[in-house]
């Protein structure tokens, strides 16, 4: 039964390693120019911790191993090394792990979170509600209008609450319900909730930050690669969840501005 | 130490309901907690199974369920609704009702006053309070299932604002999150109650001789996590109150203003919706080892009874448990790295938790290379304590990713971290409490269970267990967002077949699990009477009478001379010496 054990932990241990050795599902194709590092700390961290898993397991095995049910003249024999040498080497080899996985994590992490957007970031502002995105784009004037909550209805498409009768700042702001952006354009990513905690997703961009209602955050980034994502809420919000997303559609400058005008078109 | 004449003995009682119902005997308690686990265990699994299914198939109906929600379950095919409902329920009731409540309160209950040599816990009436009180608890929640729209969908995290708006944020969201507040609430009072009584049982009662280096290792677990309880349960349950509050007397602690929710403006202002976060998570982090550590106690303890050896060091397991416990505390902002706190926080609190895997490395390390040159017995017991050294790998080796907050970018609120707690603080933590059935078992009621039987039940739970958690951290890996009732996104579409294999793995393994339950209740009538010490073990419940007679050590007090673990010596019983035996003999590597 031991042998068997060691048998199957170590059947496991390989089995479990094949598909991250593989690459069977990986996160897709970076398109953020922050995400290199952040996919660079993710790949020395599964050495990392891939080592040590199969490592662990493997010493189990063996000792279960050569160990279970022993002759019973058997002497009880002690680990050369005793518990200090294991302690010392806890401390060194996972320490120093540990150590230099959190230093140069901080890098990854500063990038997005640490730097404020630079001055010529172009702001969007992203608002979350049950269960759908909208997005709202400054106008020629540069500046968003102030909110309403009370406002907000959903019938008349008023999706932010803003008040186009007073708010001058309002009346060439452009809401939309899919995001689109330049490539090779810094975004800075205003983010509102309406009524509840959501999450703004996008794999690719290597983005994930919550709402937090009451309290406006922000982000930044720049998309590398023209294409069409999936934006989606990783913040349980309601019944409604597993199926809130939008889409993200990064464009040439000139599709862009051919966007935007479209859309100021519509509203 | 325990000054006999000063603690009053109570006498055993003779009427059913004192002997059986709101009986103050520790032992009895403990066999109710365990009982509260095994009927929430199953419970908690039938839920597990349902969402499982749901996930795979979406559209599958799942025979009877609709008599359960005839709106949750139409003709048994699960709404996007209900299907969170279930999922809020099975993540409660599992991380409540069964692992806070079998490793720590059950077996504590049961084997740390006989452990230390005392009669029972200092507090009597609050130990048997602290059961009524977990077992309304554990009512109160499953009354929730009953209430118009069910229970509350906000998940076992239960954040803010939508623990806090009402009935207009969804099914449930009402009288649903009131009832898991008042639920989880009272829980609180239940484990305070009992964290008390650990503590005091420790520090107070132990018997002539049992110094606390002396306590086995279980009882230094049950002791560390006691102290976890107290100060971790004391931050729950006022937030719990909070939110109650917040539905019913129109407060605004976790409610800012401005919140339009179905189109209606929600009249609070002021609150704060991380300050939820916060006071959650600051017990919601010593709570993932209020769950694990008194299973790396029952672990040693059952490893050393079957290596025939003590551990390379008692005292280095001893402070690396502590270690984890005070750590415990400094790490929750891990589970809030993209939450919108300050970013700079992110970073303070990732080092913690990177530096927390020491001590879980050195626990590793202690037992794998106490196996070595042991006589290491194989029994279900050990078959479990040795899956869970595997486990607590597997999940533990994840944590190197999730603590830190470059790569929670990516894998937070995915399928990875639904792996990484379900292998660390879950399959772990139920393989401690399988280990301490199979190994104490015969203690508790008197007879052995089925070895057969037994080892059957480990190989599916282990085989199984990891075909259904490996999978889960490809998923997150890939992108795969939690608490989804289906996967309608374009990208989830290719990985609906992992989740197909996951649940017919789910299926399987859950199967297996009803081996145990049959084991179980087969065994308590009909299994092999036990003898007193069947194990050949050396610590004070084998000491004593099987099953132990109401005052644990029938009228006499047990005087210790040993420390708790001395095998691997020759004694007049065999390799062993019992620490209430006065035999001295020699030992190589008695520890001073």
């Amino acid at each position: 039964m031991a042998k068997f054990f060691a048998i199957t932990l170590i059947v496991i241990a390989i089995l479990s390693a094949i598909p991250i050795l593989l690459h069977t599902w990986v996160a897709p194709e970076d398109i953020s120019t922050h995400g290199a590092l952040i996919d660079e700390q993710m790949s020395e961290t599964m050495a990392e911790a891939g080592i040590s898993f199969l490592a662990a397991q493997f010493v189990l095995a063996f000792f279960v191993w050569k160990f279970a049910n022993p002759a019973p003249d058997a002497k009880i024999r002690k680990f050369p090394g005793g518990a200090k040498g294991l302690v010392i080497a806890a401390f060194l080899v996972v320490g120093i792990e540990v150590l230099a996985l959190g230093i140069f994590g901080v890098k990854a992490w500063a990038n997005v979170y640490l730097t404020p957007p630079s001055p010529g970031a172009m702001p969007i502002q992203v608002q979350a509600g049950q269960f759908a995105f909208y997005f709202r784009y400054p106008g020629p004037d540069g500046t968003f209008g102030p909110l309403h909550p009370e406002l907000i209805n959903e019938s008349t498409q008023n999706f932010f609450g803003l008040d186009l009768d007073h708010d001058q700042d309002s009346k060439d702001d452009i809401v939309t319900a899919e995001m689109a952006i330049p490539v090779n354009k810094e975004i800075h990513l205003l983010m509102h909730s309406k009524d509840l905690g959501h999450s703004f997703y996008v794999r690719e961009l290597r983005v994930q930050q919550d709402f937090v209602p009451g309290l406006d955050v922000s982000v930044h980034f720049t998309a590398t690669k023209v294409g069409k994502y999936e934006i989606v809420c990783t913040q349980l919000c309601g019944l409604g969840h597993y199926n809130m997303k939008a889409y993200l559609e990064v464009m040439s400058q000139q599709d862009f501005d051919d966007w935007l005008k479209k859309e100021a078109a519509l509203q | 130490m325990h000054d006999v004449a000063a603690h009053a003995a109570h006498h055993a009682p003779t009427s059913f309901i004192r002997k059986h119902v709101f009986s103050l005997d520790h032992k009895v308690i403990g066999k109710q907690y365990y009982g509260l686990a095994l009927i929430a265990a199953y419970v908690g699994m039938a839920l597990s199974w349902m969402m499982r299914i749901h996930l795979a198939w979406t559209n599958a109906a799942i025979p009877g369920l609709q008599l359960l929600s005839k709106n949750g379950a139409p003709g048994g095919v699960i709404t996007p609704e209900y299907y969170l409902q279930l999922m809020t329920m099975h993540g409660t009731i599992m991380v409540f009702f069964v692992l806070t409540t079998a490793p720590f309160a059950a077996f504590g209950n049961f084997f740390l006053p006989i452990q230390v040599g005392a009669e029972d816990m200092p507090f009597p009436r609050f130990n048997m309070m602290s059961f009524w009180v977990t077992f309304s608890a554990f009512v109160v929640l499953i009354a929730s299932f009953f209430v118009t729209d069910g229970p509350t969908l906000g998940g076992w995290t239960q954040y803010a604002p939508l623990n806090a708006v009402g009935s207009i944020s969804g099914p449930g969201q009402g009288t649903g999150v009131v009832l898991w507040m008042a639920s989880i609430g009272l829980f609180c009072v239940g484990q305070l109650l009992g964290s008390l009584n650990f503590i005091t049982t420790t520090l107070d009662l132990r018997v002539k001789g049992m110094s606390l280096m002396r306590l086995p290792l279980s009882a230094w677990a049950w002791f560390i996590t006691s102290c976890m309880g107290l100060t971790a349960f004391a931050v729950l349950m006022p937030a719990c109150i909070l939110a109650i509050l917040d539905h019913v007397a129109g407060t605004s602690f976790f409610v800012p203003s401005g919140l339009v929710v179905s189109d209606q403006l929600v009249p609070h202002s002021g609150g704060s919706t991380l300050l939820w976060q916060h006071l959650f998570w600051f017990f919601g982090h010593p709570e993932v080892y209020i769950a694990i550590v008194p299973g790396i106690g029952i672990v040693s303890h059952i490893l050393i009874t079957n290596m025939r050896r003590p551990m390379l060091s008692h005292r280095v397991l001893i402070y690396s448990m502590g270690a984890l416990a005070v750590l415990s505390y400094m790490v929750y902002g891990h589970h809030m790295f993209v939450s919108g706190m300050n970013p700079f926080s992110s970073l303070v609190f990732s080092f913690p938790t990177l530096v927390i895997t020491i001590p879980s490395t050195i626990v590793v390390l202690m037992w794998t290379f106490s196996l070595y040159g042991s006589k290491l017995r194989i029994n279900s017991a050990s078959l479990f304590a040795l899956g869970f050294i595997s486990m607590f790998v597997s999940g533990g080796v994840s944590g190197f990713f999730l603590a830190q907050p470059s790569i929670d970018i990516m894998l937070h609120a995915t399928y990875f971290v639904v792996g990484h707690f379900h292998l660390v603080m879950g399959v772990a933590a139920m393989f401690g409490i399988f280990g301490g059935t199979y190994f104490w078992f015969p203690k508790m009621v008197g007879r052995m269970m089925n070895e057969t039987l037994g080892k059957v039940h480990f190989w599916f739970s282990f085989v199984g267990a990891y075909c259904i958690f490996m999978p889960f951290h490809y998923l997150g890996m890939a992108g795969n967002v939690r608490r989804y009732s289906s996967f309608v996104d374009d990208y989830l579409q290719p990985l609906i077949p992992v989740h197909q294999f996951i649940t017919v793995a789910a299926l399987v393994t859950g199967a297996a699990q009803l081996v145990f339950l049959y084991n179980l209740i087969h065994s308590r009538f009909y299994g092999a009477p036990a003898p007193d010490n069947p194990w050949q073990a050396t610590s004070l419940e084998w000491s004593t009478a099987t099953p132990p007679p109401f005052d644990n050590f029938g009228g006499k007090h047990p005087v210790v001379y040993h420390d708790p673990y001395q095998y691997g010596v020759q004694s007049s019983v065999g390799d062993y010496v019992m620490q209430a035996s006065p035999e001295q003999v020699k030992t190589e590597d008695e520890e001073k």
